[in-house]
């Protein structure tokens, strides 16, 4: 049977648009999907049609200027009119299938409250799912009023009713500088920002790009402007309330993150995010080689990301991947890495694609500063004297430290027996919240540099069975399905919600 | 790294669930005894499978004897377990939902009984004959009577045998908390865990294995009990011995957590017993439904021999899927949520290995439980234990001892 298509692409952020577009306009049959209701992934997430607001640029303050969203804009509206655009389909298992030739099956549902099964088939694939916020856990981050970075971005990009609100942006990176300024260029107002690692961590790199110094000192300007106060080797360590957020306790805190000095801020809001995990599930699936972010030398732990040669080629035959799955680097990055994935995939499948050296060398230089900032915001392991016994660790199975440390006592010595024997990471959200914390804190980051292994997850999305029994039923890949779709009356509750959304709240 | 180790009277290669049964009944015969794992506690198929403790599925015979010996002992286990191992926290955040707190032994243990439904009236009559040659307690249930055991059971079925002795318990909390126990309770130094130590060989006296050679030094014992599961057979050959253990891959899917029960027993098809004794190297899926304490209802599992791939067979999981949703109509609305395969360690004639190996003095194994490791595991330690301490075993051993495959092979 022939695939339906020559490149399925997943993931519809500045990696997935650029690598769809590039092979579409290579002459491939191509489509994309993402499982949000519009393209942009984390960080070009698009109002809803139909609003405007008055410089919808000015809340993507991209890299180059406020040029960002109107480019991928364009590139989103070259793709549709070219490819197959499928936005609301959640995938939820990938699958090479060597007898027939290598073909690809993405497994997904589409819609939302009416879902549907669908597989789609095709002759390479290009995985874009880009990452998600990496939160800490501290006592009172289950309260309502505490956010990830991520989630306040997309909460200002989503709706915009930030005005008005008094709100703490804590964490590490350069990602808190713009969520900071969007905030308080959306009315809200901006109490302070505080980054764990020292404040001029950058500037004091000898290896400084000059675009990005100039985008972070514009952030810098507009936060003064705001008067937001910029703080480093600060923390928000502990959040406070009785049903939300009323306060949250800031640290001064030492090289290694341990709190040295407190007071407390009245605040409604608090957006915290110590970097970005990549969403591997499946790349994992498909068995393609890992390899270790390394942030720095033996500073953190590193995350696994995909391994990729200089076409973003996995291990995998006819399997690519592109953006913050082979190393979180930014929209910038992304994009260049999914017009490389494209043109190779378009190579691949025998188009003539001349080589174009330029790009090779604008990702190898994109990747060099990605890992300068890797370096530069590295978590240190002190983040754990934050926690107290009863803090949540994993807040789905609402497991606290002291069953962690229980577990470990049994001999528990990685992130899957802890899950084991304490159910952290064994909920909704199947650890993409508190993965990170749980593998630190079974020991799996020590040696320092030592990295957790990517955990495996067999079903990427949350899928009825009714579905999932469709499989076993239904003709080959590619049909429709012969049974009617199992009739969702029968007294039963619907399910809660759609998709656990691990984003939105740390 | 070289360490310096005591000398225990036994070291157990495995920290599953059999490697922590032989360790605890070990050190309750009095034998100091070392476990160490190249993984963490229960890392390995112990930690990947499901926790049935069934004597429903098994034909009369010596592994029936052992299922039977076993439940009886999990039942002791389980009413023995001290009240502190049963502190919510280590249950979880489902919170509450445990019924009743001292109960399940630290390791949700549940006496919650099996029930076998037929599809057709041939495949009831043979689970009545099935049931009338195990001799185990057993009710006949006609099919009206079906759902007054199980209220959400799909129509049309022909009837069904229902088990009372069929319990569940939570594996690797099983694993976990008896080795711990076994610690507490027997003296200081009676049993050790140490984790992160791979055996790479034998210490040996002549044909005597005098302890083991791991990548933190040497340990020595005066005997040495494998129950590396799975990979027993690799350590046997350590020893240069053999016993031919081989992976029969499974996959469960597990679901969200359900508010409130919508399956009260373990339930599952004649068609599963038959897929148990199967010598099929292909796929075979026969669902076993059952909830859990903590909400989700457990949907396993598959059987293939397929190596040690780990790769996500989708298909495997809709046929697994399929069974569990025409049994319970209703679960069609639920989502699976997670999915995990693990590799269960079966032997040609599908009964375990346990005993002293006569080829090499001082070795015994403990291993090759296939699918049924986890309610096997105190029967297997205690006689194992019993062996060690050169007592009569309370069962014969002789089924299950390590060189029954040398004759065989033999032409
Ligand atoms: C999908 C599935 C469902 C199942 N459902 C059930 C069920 O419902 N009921 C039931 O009774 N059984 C069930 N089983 C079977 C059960 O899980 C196994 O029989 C049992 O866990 C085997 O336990 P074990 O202790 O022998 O092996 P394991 O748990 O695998 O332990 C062996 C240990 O040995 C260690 N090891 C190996 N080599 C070395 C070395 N060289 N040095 C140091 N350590 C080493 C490993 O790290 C491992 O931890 C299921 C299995 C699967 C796969």
């Amino acid at each position: 049977m022939t695939p339906d298509y020559d490149l399925a692409v997943i993931g519809g952020g500045p990696a997935g648009v650029a690598g769809a577009l590039t092979a579409a306009l290579a002459g491939l049959g191509v489509v994309l999907l993402d499982a949000a209701p519009r393209l942009g992934g984390q960080y070009f997430r698009r109002l809803p049609g139909g609003f405007r607001a008055a410089r919808p640029g000015a809340l993507h303050p991209a890299p180059g200027g406020s040029g960002g969203l109107d480019r991928f804009t364009r590139q989103c509206e070259s793709l549709a009119a070219r490819a197959d655009v499928l936005t609301g389909h959640r995938v939820w298992a990938v699958e090479r299938d060597a007898e027939a030739g290598g073909t690809l099956a993405v497994r997904c549902m589409e819609g939302d409250r009416e879902e549907r099964p669908r597989t789609i088939t095709a002759r390479r694939l290009l995985i874009a799912t880009g990452a998600h916020d990496r939160p800490l856990p501290f006592p009172g981050w289950d309260l309502p009023g505490v956010l990830t970075a991520g989630g306040a971005q997309a909460l200002l990009k989503g709706d915009l009713v930030v005005a008005g609100r008094r709100v703490v942006v804590a964490g590490t990176g350069p990602f808190l500088l713009p969520v900071a300024a969007g905030l308080a260029a959306a009315g809200a107002r901006v109490l302070g920002v505080h980054e764990a690692a020292g404040r001029f961590g950058l500037a004091g790199h000898p290896f400084l790009a000059a675009g990005k110094a100039a985008e972070a000192l514009g952030y810098g300007l507009r936060l003064a402007r705001h008067r937001v106060p910029y703080r480093g080797r600060q923390a928000v360590v502990e959040a406070h309330g009785e049903h939300e957020l009323t306060h949250v306790t800031i640290a001064d805190l030492d090289r290694d993150w341990r709190p040295v000095g407190t007071r407390t801020v009245a605040c409604d809001t608090l957006a915290t995010g110590y970097g970005f995990v990549p969403r591997l599930d499946l790349p994992v699936q498909l068995g393609c080689a890992l390899r270790v972010d390394q942030g720095g030398h033996g500073a953190g732990h590193g995350d696994p990301v995909v391994a990729v040669d200089a076409g973003m080629r996995t291990s995998v035959p006819g399997v690519y991947a592109a953006g913050e799955t082979t190393g979180v680097g930014g929209a910038v990055l992304a994009e260049t890495e999914g017009r490389l994935a494209g043109r190779s995939a378009a190579a691949d499948l025998g188009r003539r694609i001349p080589p174009d050296p330029a790009l090779a060398r604008r990702r190898d230089r994109l990747a060099a500063f990605a890992r300068v900032l890797l370096e530069t915001y590295p978590v240190r392991p002190g983040w754990r004297e934050w926690l107290r016994d009863d803090t949540l660790v994993c807040r789905c199975e609402e497991v606290p430290l002291a069953a962690v440390r229980e577990a470990r006592e049994l001999g528990a010595t990685d992130a899957r027996s802890v899950k084991l024997l304490s159910r952290a990471g064994m909920g909704w959200c199947q650890g993409r919240m508190c993965g990170y914390a749980v593998s630190c804190l079974a020991g799996e980051d020590s040696p320092p540099g030592g990295s957790p292994p990517a955990p495996r997850r067999a079903i990427a999305q949350p899928v009825r069975l009714g579905d999932l029994a469709r499989l076993a039923t239904d003709p080959p890949a590619g049909e429709p399905p012969a049974t009617p779709p199992p009739s969702s009356a029968g007294g039963l509750a619907p399910p809660a919600s759609p998709t656990p959304s691990p984003e939105g709240r740390p | 790294m070289e360490e310096r180790w005591d000398v225990p009277d036994v070291v157990v290669i495995g920290a599953g669930i059999v490697g922590a049964a032989c360790a605890y009944y070990a050190a309750r015969a009095g034998l100091d005894v070392a476990v160490v794992d190249r993984g963490p506690v229960a890392g390995g198929t112990t930690g990947a499978g499901e926790g049935n403790i069934l004597v429903s599925d098994k034909e009369p015979g010596p592994e029936l004897e052992l299922a039977l010996l076993s439940n009886r002992l999990w039942r002791e286990l389980a009413a023995s377990g001290p009240e502190e191992d049963d502190r919510p926290a280590a249950s979880g955040g489902a919170g509450g939902r445990l019924p009743g707190a001292g109960a399940g032994g630290g390791f949700e243990f549940e006496s919650k009984g099996g029930l076998v439904v037929a599809e057709t009236a041939r495949a009831m009559e043979s689970l009545v004959d099935l049931a009338a040659r195990q001799g185990v307690e057993h009710v006949t249930v006609t099919p009206d009577r079906l759902r007054a055991y199980e209220p959400h059971l799909a129509g049309g079925l022909a009837g069904g045998v229902f088990y009372p002795q069929d319990a569940q318990v939570q594996p690797a909390l099983a694993a976990a908390k008896l080795i711990r126990r076994g610690a507490e309770r027997f003296g200081r130094g009676a049993l050790t865990l140490r984790t992160g130590v791979t055996v790479t060989g034998f210490v040996r006296a002549g044909d005597r294995v005098t302890g083991v050679r791991t990548d933190r030094g040497d340990i020595s014992a005066g005997a040495v009990v494998n129950a590396a599961g799975t990979w027993g057979g690799e350590v046997a050959a350590l020893a240069g011995t053999h016993v031919p253990v081989l992976p029969r891959r499974g996959f469960i899917l597990v679901t969200e957590p359900l508010e409130e029960p919508l399956i009260r027993h373990k339930v599952y098809t004649a068609a599963y017993v038959t897929a148990v004794a199967s010598d099929s190297a292909g796929l075979e899926t026969s669902a076993v439904v059952e909830g859990t304490p903590a909400g989700p209802v457990l949907i396993g599992a598959s059987r293939e021999r397929a190596g040690f791939d780990r790769t996500v067979s989708p298909a495997v999981l809709g046929r697994l899927a399929a069974q569990a949703v025409a049994l319970f109509p209703a679960l069609a609305e639920r989502r699976a949520i997670r999915a995990y395969c693990g590799f269960r360690p079966y032997c040609p004639d599908h009964l375990p290995v346990i005993g002293r190996d006569p080829r090499a003095p001082g070795l015994y194994h403990a291993c090759g439980h296939e699918g049924a490791g986890i309610g096997l595991a105190p029967a297997t330690g205690h006689l194992l234990a019993q062996a060690l301490a050169g007592l009569r075993p309370d069962l014969d051993l002789t089924p299950f001892r390590p060189d029954r495959f040398d004759e065989e092979e033999r032409p």
